[in-house]
């Protein structure tokens, strides 16, 4: 199959970028959307023009590392699939796709398709994590998690960190991000010592980068982990709350 | 043989020599850890834990990786799960056991006192995890649900559903977040060691380059930890992640550090097969769907009915008849092997006669479409997306990939290279997995190494250092090794040849897996030392870079990791060559049993084969440590 790609090109953060047109003729539709760019830019370095820089590695949508909006939709048409699990076979032959990176004022750009996602590990660093010093953890048996609840830390738990959330967010919200990580947490025993400073830290550190939630709902829709935006109503109730207990904790 | 390899494995009996080292190495006190700085590159498994545990006790650390995020590490990929001897199930587990299991499963090619050590570690690993989130399978109970893997007759695998490296990684990746808000952990991300710096045969430091600005910088410390995984994608299609490369520990063989057993590398039987030729990399289907599928072909050659019309009777199940009683659970060398046999034979299935079933009607007819779906939801997902077929209603196509390397640097029981303060860990060293590692073993061992073993034996090479500081980053030694990163990034910019990066990268991987794949011979290894090192001149004189080392650029980057990965293939020849026996995943055709299976030769190669570095890549120097078994006894592996 044959197919024409409008690539958004910039060479840098400082510079102006502008769209550019390339056909991709001789493709065949067991290939990846990735495997088309690496088929374009083996053509362009053979031609003298500098390959497209995009971000990717595992290409079995589980490090996070990919990730463009394809005609305007994060990871592009099909639901619940990171952009390296894309296959040609749900594109028609001839037709013309638009790729650009995520854009989000949070997600700088850096080059062609690369943005930098660095924020989202300041929110790690604001409490997404259950101090426990290596050493010193009980035998894992002595705590039991409810099977549903352990179902549902789990569903949190399977985000990639790829930012799609962010993309797909009239907003450039990351509460999907943000949500699922402290739903992980919170719903699991383990997650409860420091349940409520990590929500009400995670959630300032996350405002300082990104936009407000104002439940358009596109962070599910787009999730290649199709992660449920009622993470973010547990993440908003666990908020308010934590506004309270925090400063209720220094008394009990 | 100039190197020194002392194993350096504690006295006592194999069940006390962890618990006497532990009582013999050098401490150091908690005030005085943070006057030492370690600097880790890596950020998988290996590297996270030991950052976050190292940091936790206070040492002052740097890490390093070529990642937006350390979460990215190719760890995060591991699908099954992860052993350990808890013997929750009952089933007749113990320590013991797992060491045992480990030992032959790797074909008596690794050191007994390192594996036995793994072993015990392997409970508190789930412990550590389980602590900090991790959202392992459960029972309705609330408790810890396990399943089995190749290699083992009892079921030790923990596991999260078909995600247990991404969320074990996720736990190591947040307690090292935790040290970075803390300042006790410097995180540099997109930043790619390009050397490590020797000073009076130690370790002292690295030289890395900024992926973004392409500034190349020094970086000194007390001790370099590599935990910076395996080298797969020397074959270009492998299951690794497309940027996983052999650069920093090959870069430090280079500076001295013995290379131990490089062809021990791992096929995992179950991938999904090529489906054309820009495929890019190739995708595992987890081991633990060998626990419900049921592997067979077609029992006449050239039946070209689809599986569902095709009788029981008129297909081979042929693992379950080679192997009764391990079946479809033998090891994975094992069971590669026998599916190259069937294909070869002329037996494969699909449209490119490529593959074998993996079926799951039974078990779908005998436990349900639930439960199935429970177990594997994500594998059968991933599956239909890249092969637009639906594994619930015909049978998965595999064949075998490659995807894992036992090789690596040569540590000693302190995780210690033969440089002094270099320390491997994880994939990046060779220890414990011999000839082939079981299923569910990599993340156990990455996280043995990083949680509990290198921050108990790396103080006690510290501790000789108290009130020095790390040598300036302004030392000869820094200059020295700074120059040549920048000659040989200039060298590739002013190459200005004709062909691609990848294109020597998928030559050079043709080369590699037809003879020095899944069966080596010596006129084959013979051949491939011929064809590689004319590759390679080719390559340094015809490959085209375009755009310049200020800044970003992703080809630049990938043709430093392939020219040291022609270097390490010449190795790997090598050492195929030398190891004249068959054993685990390294198979020579002029050594085997009449039925086919590997045939060992305990009398002259129950030794590591540790390479050192001669300036020339196919003349390294062999040294040997010899393998002695005091524990198990050296028996022929038989699953059936």
């Amino acid at each position: 199959m044959n197919v024409t790609l409008q690539i958004w090109r910039q060479e840098g953060p400082d510079v102006p970028g502008s769209f550019k047109t390339y056909e991709v003729a001789g493709i065949s539709e067991e290939m990846s959307f990735l495997e088309v760019l690496d088929v374009l830019n083996e053509r362009l370095v053979t031609q003298g023009e500098e390959p497209v820089a995009f971000d990717h590695d595992c290409r079995e949508g589980i490090c996070g590392s990919c990730g463009v909006m394809i005609d305007g939709q994060a990871h592009g048409p099909q639901l619940g699939t990171a952009t390296c699990q894309l296959h040609m076979r749900k594109f028609e032959s001839g037709s013309t796709i638009t790729v650009e990176p995520w854009r989000a004022a949070g997600f700088p750009l850096v080059k062609d398709l690369v943005v930098d996602r660095s924020s989202f590990d300041r929110i790690i660093e604001a409490g997404g994590y259950i101090t426990v010093d290596t050493g010193s953890a009980p035998d894992a048996n002595l705590t039991p998690v409810p099977k549903p609840a352990a179902d549902i830390a789990f569903d949190a738990a399977a985000c990639i960190g790829c930012g799609a959330c962010v993309a797909a967010c009239p907003n450039s919200a990351a509460n999907l991000f943000t949500a699922a990580k402290i739903s992980h947490l919170n719903l699991l025993p383990q997650g409860q010592a420091e349940r409520w400073a990590r929500t009400e830290n995670m959630v300032e550190v996350m405002e300082e980068y990104f936009g407000s939630c104002t439940n358009h709902g596109e962070c599910e829709k787009a999730c290649p982990k199709s992660i449920s935006i009622d993470f973010i109503a547990i993440m908003n109730a666990d908020y308010l709350k934590a506004k309270v207990k925090n400063r209720r904790l220094v008394a009990q | 043989m100039t190197l020194q390899l002392d194993a350096k494995v504690p006295p006592g009996a194999i069940e006390d020599k962890w618990d006497n080292h532990k009582f013999s190495v050098r401490l150091v006190n908690p005030a005085n850890k943070r006057k030492f700085k370690i600097l880790i590159v890596g950020t998988g498994l290996a590297g996270a834990s030991a950052a976050a545990s190292l940091a936790e006790l206070g040492y002052d650390v740097e890490v390093f990786t070529f990642h937006d995020s350390p979460r990215r590490a190719h760890s995060i990929a591991a699908q099954g799960g992860i052993n350990a001897a808890k013997n929750y199930k009952n089933d007749g587990d113990s320590v013991y056991r797992l060491f045992y299991d480990t030992v032959k499963g790797g074909d008596y090619r690794s050191r007994e006192a390192n594996v036995y050590r793994l072993a015990h570690e392997s409970l508190n690993i789930i412990d550590q995890a389980t602590a900090q989130g991790v959202p392992f399978a459960r029972e309705y109970g609330g408790l810890l649900d396990n399943r089995s893997f190749g290699g083992a007759q009892v079921a030790r695998t923990f596991y999260a559903r078909g995600q247990t490296g991404q969320q074990l990684l996720l736990g190591a990746y947040q307690a090292m977040a935790r040290q970075v808000a803390a300042g006790t952990v410097k995180l540099h991300t997109r930043s790619e060691m390009l050397d490590i710096v020797v000073k009076e045969g130690r370790a002292v430091g690295i030289v890395a380059r900024d992926l973004i600005s392409g500034a190349i910088t020094n970086h000194s410390g007390h001790a370099v930890v590599l935990a910076t995984g395996g080298y797969s994608n020397v074959f270009f299609l492998s299951t690794n992640a497309m940027a996983c490369n052999a650069s920093a520990i090959w870069r430090a063989h280079r500076k001295g550090a013995g290379f131990a057993n490089p062809s021990f590398t791992q096929i995992h039987p179950t991938c999904i097969p090529a489906s054309d030729e820009f495929q890019s990399k190739l995708t595992l289907m987890s081991e633990s769907l060998r626990n419900d599928g049921r592997i067979w072909v077609p029992s006449r050659i050239g039946d070209d009915r689809p599986a569902s019309q095709i009788p029981k009777e008129e297909r081979d199940y042929f693992l379950e008849r080679m192997y009764p009683a391990f079946g479809n659970l033998v090891p994975r060398d094992v069971a590669s092997r026998a599916v190259k046999r069937i294909v070869d034979e002329g037996k494969g299935v699909g449209p490119l006669r490529n593959g074998v079933y993996l079926d799951f009607h039974d078990a779908i007819e005998r436990e349900g479409r639930q439960v199935i779906q429970e177990r594997y939801e994500n594998l059968f997902e991933m599956y239909q997306r890249i092969t637009d077929e639906d594994p619930y209603e015909v049978p998965m196509r595999i064949y075998p990939a490659p995807h894992y390397t036992m090789g690596g640097l040569w540590v000693d029981y302190n995780l210690m290279t033969t440089i002094p303060g270099l320390y491997a860990i994880g994939e990046a060293n060779f220890s414990d997995h011999g000839a082939n590692r079981l299923g569910a073993s990599a993340l156990m061992q990455g996280l043995a190494d990083g949680y509990f073993i290198l921050p108990t034996t790396i103080g006690d090479y510290l501790a000789g250092f108290l009130g020095q500081p790390p040598v300036p980053t302004d030392d000869t030694a820094f200059g020295d090794a700074g120059q040549e990163v920048r000659d040989r990034v200039d060298r590739f910019m002013s190459t200005r040849g004709s062909r691609t990066v990848d294109w020597f990268h998928k030559e050079l991987g043709k080369i590699m897996l037809e003879y020095c794949g899944m069966s080596r011979s010596e006129p084959g290894l013979n051949k491939a030392l011929s064809e590689i090192p004319a590759l390679y001149e080719e390559f340094k004189t015809d490959v085209r870079i375009l755009g310049t080392a200020g800044g970003l650029n992703q080809t630049l980057e990938r043709a430093g990791r392939v020219e040291d990965f022609f270097e390490l293939a010449q190795a790997m020849c090598v050492d195929a060559l030398h190891r004249e026996e068959s054993c685990g995943g390294h198979f020579r055709e002029e050594s085997q049993t009449e039925e086919g299976e590997a045939l060992r030769w305990d009398d002259d190669f129950a030794h590591v084969a540790v390479w050192e570095w001669t300036g020339d890549p196919a003349k390294p120097e062999l040294n040997k440590e010899p393998l002695t078994f005091e524990a198990v006894n050296l028996s022929t592996r038989s699953y059936k």
